[in-house]
């Protein structure tokens, strides 16, 4: 496959999808080796850690042991009195700088270092800047904080009992941990249909608390220069024009004077969408040094303090008639969100976009009742590849389904084929108000049950069962809802989410493109390339892309929700676009015809009927640049800049099939098979997306089977560490079986939608239905782990966001 | 980032140099191995030593030998090399199994066979293993050496009879005809510590059980050991049932405790059902039998 057309035409054709790459760089989509990986795969990338600045000092964060205690008194002396220690900063030190508490994404406040109290284990409570790492880590111990230990709050079911004790007290006439209660949908239609329903059924269920634990942990090297009063901080940031916004708002900086520069990210996931209190340490420990500071969370501080995501305790409830019509879904939610409210959702969406649970089945009414509750965790809420929940909505409708399914005897296949909605229904506006796009459910979902051979596993699985052996299958069928966000709709501590893009063609042809968003290794370097090199006809390797850089890049709310391609990748190809019609003109002017008359040939202009009467983009933009004469009004050079704002939201969607073995013995669990259908409309590099579906599924793997954050008694994290906290590895999962479908967008540029979050919002459900429908339990939480299994094919499944007891 | 508290280091280069070394240096410096228990620990600043020991130079403590009727492992023998030696399958295929399901190759490339056993962590795989055969520890001290049976060897959780002054030089394995062995382990994924484990060897008279040692790990057992089901294993006939009794045994009087890795009635049921498969799977190794994935 060596240009786009047949690349397009076989992914369209044969359905299958295909990781060949091209031997030689195709002029715009289709698989091609990833520009960033020449420096990654020599060890050449550059991240945060690699960066010294010459007289940097280093610093290190003093942590609450406890989960909820008063602080009586902090004794830096001795600390300050370590001859490589430049500077103690407490919560007393920023309070008197206005700093020690900042805004948080949602409404809320935040402390940078505890003034009154800790209110969860690994809180920030003192900042130390030395002149190594090892002194700074010295130090801590130095310290001496005096607490008064108070109850804490540790299960949300019991977070809005009258004894709890109040966490934020700092705020002023709050009694309680009630944090919001939140609606979507029409609850009284809802209800008349589960009143008159023939069957309904209910499930309780835990989306647990988990961590996005990217392979680098966030920091960041704060630069005050006193002279020119300009801040510079090199940071781990999925945003780097917000994260510049909300220092400037934060700290009282001027905007102009504040440079975010985000170097090589190691993974994000979510985890480096939000500031943290070290970062504004940072920022403080240069001011108060003059120097440059580092500051670097190690593995630990990673897992206990940043940004956990999930957290959703469930009951939701189905409504069928006896022939199997889905009708209704309704859920009660009850929303753990630690001591502070830290979510990154769109601002006016306190549950983000988990009202899109009514899936992609065709009902009548759905309603949702989401409560939040502050409890002494850590802060956070921000994605881990969620989508802003939809990752929770697709587990609750796919568990539901699996559910009223097994309730009622009926094929979970069938049932699911049943009421999918179906091409012809598109534009669809569900029951709970969003638009989907476009798509071919059940075509997607056929094909995933082919590449399955659905019919012969559940004949194998009757063989097994006939031998004692536990074999399950497992279906997910998932719509996610991606590209955050048309701005009268969306927005992020009222910044619109809208992105731009400015685009500029050298004399020589070649070009720069300069993107808001940021990429954390789903290699935009390459597809952004890519989508101007469809446009204009300019190799993807004679386009430079730039990015991380607010100095070196326009405005935009950044890289997660998966809205990098839906909204980023728009504007990119909108701005090449605006810069063909420039170049249209500069070719009249070349070849003295009307503009009109041109016709564009991927690379080129020429006269329409005379295809020897042509220019290519190569001459245009010389031509650009010299003493061509163009006509009145058309200014020189060849460049354009852009702001996307999105008209929707796009759809991608997807049909997962887990296939298991489960040792009935020890409750162990082998994932055998794993076949994934995804539709993400055009695909732009299929390599690229296959990728991102690899590390979505092996995410799903191990929210199902093995991660977890759970909390004892007294609100110490039992997963503080990876010897705590289990990631998924390549001998959990299986070789994936993939494939896809194409519908595009109709409302995107170029028909894509994003894809990076579709198999870690699609693969958990698969994974869960199928353990259990090897182990014949109704239902049981995440994880799934040989423990757990066991005690549920007892009857006694584990409270998996407790300690063990 | 995680950084150790500050602390001299000292590289033995002979097993003599290293125990004088200890003596210098007191009980609060360490003998770093492999180090891929101590090291972390120091990051987390859980273990504080003065001073590092380092023994890595240590080449006489690397050798695998058959001699005088026992196999002899020197502690330095890595993890890796003791899963690649013909000689340790070809007499303990334990050793084989265990290792096969000890951390991952990055790590069995360095951590090493004493470094285990002296880690003496609940949840190490290697104890439980050298309980099953009767292995022999080799202690050295200023004064000579020393023999302890790998049953007497440790003291508690992180504990060992490994005196300040001492260092673990090699464990030696009798060898005796007519055996097989077997390590089966649970675990939550690759790499992690144990769940709970269980290690066989026995050795039959036709269908007859002649001896048998049980180990289990991470279930507190102590020493590492299941002596009641050894016990009643011995001159039973190898069948199905009494390996059933004897797991009903193990189970019974192991001292598990709950944590994230599962509750206690789990790991009870675990430590039964693992001495059945693991006597099972030694069993098959007695008589000649293939063994699945072996």
């Amino acid at each position: 496959m060596t240009t786009t057309e047949d690349a397009r035409t076989g992914v369209a054709d044969t359905g299958v999808a295909s990781t060949e790459v091209a031997a030689s760089t195709p002029m715009g989509y289709g698989s091609m080796r990833r520009k960033e990986d020449a420096r990654f795969i020599r060890g050449q990338g550059h991240y945060l850690d690699d960066i010294v600045i010459p007289g940097m000092l280093h610093s290190a964060i003093l942590r609450s042991p406890l989960a909820h205690a008063r602080i009586l008194s902090i004794d830096t002396s001795a600390a300050e009195a370590h001859p490589k220690v430049k500077a103690v900063i407490t919560g007393e030190t920023l309070a008197g700088l206005g700093l020690a508490w900042m805004p948080t994404l949602s409404h809320d406040v935040q402390a940078v270092l505890a003034t009154d109290k800790v209110r969860f284990q690994g809180q920030e409570v003192a900042f130390v800047v030395a002149e190594d790492r090892y002194a700074a880590r010295d130090a801590l111990g130095l310290i001496e904080v005096e607490y008064e230990p108070l109850d804490p709050v540790i299960d949300a079911k019991h977070a809005l009992d009258p004894e709890a004790p109040v966490i934020r007290d700092d705020l002023e006439g709050r009694t309680d941990n009630h944090l919001f209660d939140w609606e979507a949908g029409d609850s009284a239609a809802t209800d008349a249909i589960f009143a008159s329903a023939d069957v309904v059924s209910e499930c309780d269920m835990l989306y647990p608390r988990s961590h996005p634990a990217p392979m680098e942990t966030c920091g960041s090297i704060a630069s005050m220069d006193k002279v020119t009063g300009k801040l510079t901080v090199h940071t781990t940031t999925q945003a780097p024009h917000a994260h510049r916004t909300v220092y400037a708002m934060v700290a009282g900086l001027p905007e102009h004077k504040i440079q975010i520069i985000a170097p090589d990210i190691g993974g994000g996931f979510g985890n480096k969408v939000g500031i943290y209190p070290g970062y504004v340490c940072a920022v403080v420990g240069s001011i108060v040094t003059g120097k440059p500071v580092k500051w670097v969370e190690d593995r630990s501080e990673n897992l206990m303090s940043t940004s956990f995501a999930r957290d959703y305790h469930m009951h939701g409830e189905i409504a069928a008639t006896k022939d199997g019509k889905l009708l209704g879904v309704r859920v009660k939610v009850l929303a753990d969100h630690g001591a502070f409210n830290g979510t990154a959702q769109p601002s006016k969406m306190p549950a983000g976009l988990f009202h899109v649970f009514s899936g992609s089945y065709d009902m009548a009414a759905a309603h949702c009742a989401v409560t939040g509750v502050y409890t002494n965790k850590s802060p956070g809420g921000v994605a881990y590849a969620c989508s802003f929940r939809i990752t929770e909505a697709v587990y609750l409708i796919e568990r539901l389904v699996d559910v009223l399914a097994r309730d009622q005897g009926w094929d979970p296949a069938e049932l699911r084929m049943k009421n999918l909605l179906r091409s012809e229904q598109f534009p669809y506006t569900t029951a709970l108000g969003w638009e989907y796009d476009s798509g071919d459910y059940p075509a997607t979902f056929q094909k995933a049950l082919d590449i399955a051979g659905y019919d012969e596993l559940r004949a194998e699985q009757r063989e097994k069962r006939a031998r004692g052996e536990l074999m399950g299958i497992g279906i997910s069928f998932f719509t996610e809802a991606v590209g955050a966000g048309p701005r009268k709709t969306m927005d992020i501590l009222g910044l619109g989410m809208a992105d731009g893009a400015e685009l500029r063609i050298h004399p020589t042809g070649k070009a720069v493109l300069r993107l808001s968003c940021m990429t954390q290794g789903q290699g935009h370097e390459t597809t952004f390339a890519q989508i101007v090199a469809e446009e204009l006809g300019i190799s993807p390797d004679d386009i430079e892309v730039v990015q991380g850089d607010t100095d070196q890049t326009p405005f935009g709310l950044g890289t997660y929700g998966s809205r990098s391609t839906p909204v980023s990748g728009a504007a990119a190809a909108m701005v090449a676009r605006k810069v063909r019609e420039r170049a249209r003109i500069v070719a009249a002017a070349m070849l003295e015809v009307s503009a009109d008359d041109l016709e564009w040939e991927k690379g080129g202009f020429h006269v329409k009927g005379d295809p020897s009467a042509a220019r290519t983009m190569t001459e245009i933009a010389m031509a650009a640049h010299s003493d061509l004469e163009l006509p009145d009004g058309v200014e020189g050079h060849l460049d354009a800049t852009c702001v996307y704002n999105p008209p929707n939201l796009t759809y991608p969607c997807g049909a997962y099939i887990c296939v298991v073995d489960v040792d009935g013995g020890t409750g162990q669990v082998k994932v055998r098979r794993f076949v994934a259908v995804d539709d993400c409309g055009v695909r732009i590099n299929p390599m690229i997306v296959e990728g991102q579906v690899h590390g979505g599924l092996a995410d799903g793997i191990g929210m199902a089977l093995m991660e977890v954050m759970a909390f004892d008694p007294d609100g110490n994290h039992l997963g503080a560490s990876f010897m705590d906290y289990l990631l998924p590895t390549s001998m959990e999962c299986p070789s994936w079986e993939l494939g896809e479908t194409v519908t595009p967008s109709p409302h995107h540029p170029i028909g894509a939608k994003g894809v990076g979050e579709s198999a870690t919002v699609g693969s958990p459900p698969a994974v869960v239905n199928a353990v259990l429908d090897a182990i014949g339990v109704r239902h049981a939480d995440m994880p799934l782990t040989p423990a757990h299994v066991w005690r549920a094919m007892q009857g006694r499944p584990l409270r998996t966001d407790l300690a063990i007891g | 980032m995680q950084v150790p508290a500050q602390f001299e280091y000292e590289r033995a280069t002979s097993v003599e140099h290293a125990i004088a070394l200890l003596q210098r240096h007191g009980p609060e410096s360490r003998v770093v191995a492999g180090g891929h228990s101590l090291i972390p620990m120091m990051k987390l600043r859980i273990a504080n030593p003065e001073t590092l020991i380092d023994i890595n130079d240590l080449d006489e403590l690397t050798t695998i030998r058959l001699e005088g009727g026992e196999l002899r492992l020197g502690a330095m023998v890595r993890h890796a090399a003791l899963l690649d030696s013909a000689v340790v399958g070809e007499h303990f295929a334990i050793f084989h199994d265990a290792e096969r399901v000890i951390a991952d190759p990055v790590v069995r490339n360095r951590g090493t066979v004493g470094g285990s056993l002296c880690q003496a962590d609940p949840s190490e795989d290697l104890s439980a293993a050298f309980t099953a055969v009767g292995a022999v520890a080799v202690i050295q001290g200023p004064d000579g050496t020393r023999e302890v049976p790998v049953r007497e060897f440790h003291t508690g959780p992180y504990q060992t009879v490994v005196g300040d002054a001492e260092l673990l030089v090699e464990i030696r394995v009798p060898i005796r005809p007519g055996g097989g062995s077997a390590y089966v382990k649970v675990e939550r994924r690759v790499g992690d510590w144990s769940v709970t484990a269980a290690g066989a060897a026995l050795w039959l008279d036709g269908e007859t059980v002649t001896d048998v040692g049980i180990g289990l790990t991470a279930v507190g057992a102590e020493h590492f050991a299941a002596p009641e089901a050894e016990q009643y294993l011995r001159g039973r006939p190898a069948t199905e049932e009494s390996y059933a009794e004897a797991g009903r045994l193990a189970a019974e009087h192991c001292n598990p405790t709950a944590d994230q890795r599962g509750p206690v009635d789990y790991k009870r049921h675990l430590a039964g059902e693992l001495t059945v498969r693991a006597l099972r799977r030694a069993t098959a190794r007695a008589r000649g039998e293939a063994i699945e994935g072996a």
